[in-house]
């Protein structure tokens, strides 16, 4: 059933093929949600929903789009997929999607859903389009994830809310949490950081 | 005055770059030039500009809850809000379209500076985000949201621009191979960003 083609179109989207670090898609959520890792945690599951959804649906529906208004057609599946989404997030998890506030709504000009739209579902089949969504979601995911673990745990001492270095007993030794990993720019410096490392693991990935 | 508070908030404390990270696709991917970035930059006011009051005026008479009263007072409980993600960017997309044809008739030249980069613009977060930040904080009359439409233009402008004079400069110098391009460019928009964030006590 699971094909090892199609099984690379999962696993190549983590590190060769990441959405954030190589293709550089989708980077204005990525920092905006990330001071913690609870609405982390929920943007990804959301944008991976999204994404492999709407690259199903396109691909089921390639050969009926009209060439000249695709983006519309695009447009239209993305943004009713998003409007579920943010009905879903409101009506179970009000206090986390106030907390994305207008992020959720800005998953449809996300340029991972279309650009895995262009790229791959307008010309493939709905089974590998499915998982090459899924892949990306899930490795937009990992990066936000560790945004979100980094900046949370160094800039307020928790995660998911519970007190890590509280309970560690660091405070009563001098420890002191770095406000600067709450503020917005230290989520661009954190993922270009994460771009150094990652290049220098991978030198063909490196520019000119 | 209240006009010229909104533009000043909207290009300097509330920047769409340095303050929410909005639109950075196409300011990572075309930073790379400041002729280019200027004319991107122009092209993004220019449809904020448009965009958003036209947003406004669909919210207040069609989407908020109570919009449709003016229609007959048996709607005024009519809800709407839900469908304004579909018709914002419907609105964007519509107008990013009859933007370029009328470009295209009018000004030969502009166009083909801007060539590709006005459809890209229906897809640009800067954009929606104008919307639904408009939404969100309520602004009272259209004067207001025209402002601050002009003001994040603007400030996206400025930011794009700054970013790819850096950026020229960059290439003569001596960067650690892996950080070359995209690395560098992000460490860069974080340290603007901390200098941005010197507006963020400003009181207007």
């Amino acid at each position: 059933m699971m094909k090892s083609k199609n099984w690379k179109l999962i696993t190549l989207p983590f590190s060769k093929q990441n959405p954030i670090t190589v293709q550089v898609l989708g980077v204005c959520s990525c920092l905006a949600v990330t001071a913690q890792l609870k609405p982390a945690v929920v943007m990804a599951l959301s944008v991976t929903v999204v994404v492999a959804l709407a690259n199903l649906i396109i691909s089921l529906l390639r050969k009926t789009i009209p060439p000249r208004i695709r983006i519309i057609v695009q447009l239209v599946v993305v943004s009713m997929l998003v409007v579920l989404v943010d009905q879903v997030l409101k009506a179970y998890m009000y206090d986390v999607s106030k907390q994305l506030s207008v992020f959720v709504g800005l998953i449809i000009t996300n340029c991972i859903v279309m650009g895995r739209l262009e790229a791959f579902a307008m010309s493939n089949p709905p089974l590998p389009s499915l998982m090459d969504g899924i892949g990306n979601g899930l490795g937009y995911s990992v990066v936000l994830v560790t945004l979100g673990f980094v900046r949370e745990l160094f800039g307020s001492g928790t995660l998911w809310g519970y007190p890590v270095m509280e309970k560690l007993g660091l405070y009563n030794i001098g420890y002191e949490n770095n406000g600067l990993m709450i503020m917005p720019p230290m989520a661009l410096i954190l993922v270009g950081i994460i771009i150094w490392i990652h290049r220098t693991r991978n030198q063909d990935l490196q520019e000119q | 005055m209240e006009y010229i508070n909104i533009f000043i908030k909207s290009v300097f404390v509330d920047n769409m770059i340095f303050a929410f990270f909005l639109g950075m696709c196409s300011y990572l991917a075309v930073s790379k030039t400041v002729k280019t970035s200027a004319g991107l930059g122009i092209a993004v006011t220019f449809v904020l500009l448009i965009t958003v009051p036209v947003n406004y005026l669909i919210n207040k008479y069609l989407l908020s809850p109570g919009a449709l009263a003016w229609l007959s007072p048996r709607l005024a409980e009519v809800d709407l809000s839900f469908l304004s993600l579909i018709m914002f960017i419907a609105v964007i997309a519509a107008i990013v379209q009859i933007v370029e044809m009328v470009i295209e008739r009018f000004s030969p030249a502009l166009y083909n500076s801007l060539g590709i980069f006005l459809p890209l613009i229906a897809v640009n977060c800067a954009v929606l985000s104008g919307s639904l930040f408009m939404q969100e904080r309520g602004y009272a009359n259209i004067g207001e949201a025209t402002c601050f439409a002009l003001g994040s233009g603007v400030g996206w402008f400025l930011a794009i621009v700054a970013i790819a004079a850096i950026r020229e400069k960059l290439r003569y110098s001596a960067i650690p191979p892996a950080l070359r391009g995209v690395g560098i460019t992000f460490i860069i928009t974080g340290l603007m960003g901390l200098a941005f964030m010197s507006f963020m006590g400003v009181k207007l």
